[in-house]
């Protein structure tokens, strides 16, 4: 059983939930995936599967060792845009081309969602870390700037990993232990109640909760 | 990113209901499910509708009444599973489509005047339009 699933995010909308509450809810266009290798601990040195994205697109062209790699598994499986592993346990029996669907997950279960954040560009520090900045009227000379950043003649110099402005977003975020909401298998949709990171188009990882 | 909308579209329109025609100025009974342990009964609330708001899944109404002399305002998500039914009683006849002056307003100065519907027999936002 592989614990996680590649998908994309569609957008938000609102659902009614069983109580009649408006629910707000993250649409991801999860899987199918298909399992493209399978890593054992004898040959790679640990146990895992890596599973392709299976979209409606297929990439128009891949390079010569992506090919090489999707021709191992016996021209099952078209190349894919996406490839993610996953760990797994060394009994599970995947060999290649098994499809993987949203029906590993159930209704109400805890999930992790893995994306990209949306790209902030050069982010000032108030938006980048929290900063309060200094009031705007009655005299201020004090409106948009961090503040102190250090001390004097010692240290003499502005340490390491100081909050300041810079780059935001693009990095790796895990939202932890979000709801599933309802699935579709037929469709392949996972409906997760809250928000998940990146822009709608994004590639996300779903995996079980710890 | 053009087929991303219609997955979200399809997931909206799913859960959208049948509503009567109605617009802001209307008197409507909203039947609510009101439910009370494991016995569920339906509560009626009717007033004026002051403002509609929003499209599709999301559109809500806002209603008025006056409840012992005290003015009291519920808005509804009108594609909501708690709202069993919307029953329209009385077509006014307004020339705003938010009546937010209601507020301001008590007893006689509140009432709104009924729309004559003698000629158009038609309901809702279409008999708006015709004199």
């Amino acid at each position: 059983m592989v614990g996680g699933i590649i998908g994309k995010k569609i957008g938000m909308t609102q659902v009614f939930g069983p109580n009649g509450t408006v629910v707000p809810v993250t649409v991801i266009q999860a899987g199918p995936c298909v399992v493209v290798q399978r890593k054992t601990s004898a040959k790679d040195g640990y146990e895992a599967v890596q599973l392709g994205f299976v979209e409606a697109k297929t990439p128009k062209r891949v390079t010569k060792p992506l090919r090489g790699h999707f021709e191992k598994t016996g021209g099952g499986t078209p190349p894919t845009r996406l490839l993610r592993e996953f760990r797994v346990t060394a009994g599970d029996d995947l060999p290649v081309g098994t499809k993987v669907l949203v029906d590993l997950f159930a209704e109400n279960e805890k999930i992790d969602v893995i994306g990209t954040t949306k790209g902030r560009g050069f982010a000032g520090f108030i938006k980048r870390h929290g900063f309060g900045g200094g009031r705007a009227t009655h005299g201020s000379m004090f409106h948009r700037a961090p503040g102190s950043i250090g001390q004097s003649a010692f240290p003499s110099r502005v340490f390491p990993g100081t909050k300041m402005a810079g780059h935001m977003g693009v990095e790796q975020c895990t939202v932890k232990n979000l709801h599933v909401f309802r699935i579709d298998v037929e469709k392949n949709l996972l409906l997760v109640r809250g928000a998940v990171p990146g822009p709608n188009g994004g590639y996300v990882v779903i995996r079980k909760s710890k | 990113m053009t087929q991303l909308k219609p997955i979200i579209a399809e997931i909206e329109n799913a859960q959208l209901r049948t509503v009567p025609n109605f617009i802001a100025g209307d008197s409507v009974k909203v039947h609510v499910k009101i439910k009370e342990g494991e016995k569920e009964r339906i509560q009626i609330f009717e007033g004026v509708v002051i403002a509609r708001k929003h499209s599709g899944v999301r559109e809500t109404i806002t209603v008025r009444k006056v409840s012992f002399g005290i003015g009291v305002e519920r808005i509804f998500p009108i594609h909501a599973t708690v709202v069993d039914k919307i029953e329209v009683i009385r077509r006014g006849r307004v020339r705003r489509a938010k009546l937010y002056y209601l507020r301001a307003l008590r007893g006689k100065a509140a009432r709104i005047r009924e729309k004559d519907t003698r000629l158009t027999g038609a309901k809702g936002k279409g008999a708006a339009k015709t004199k």
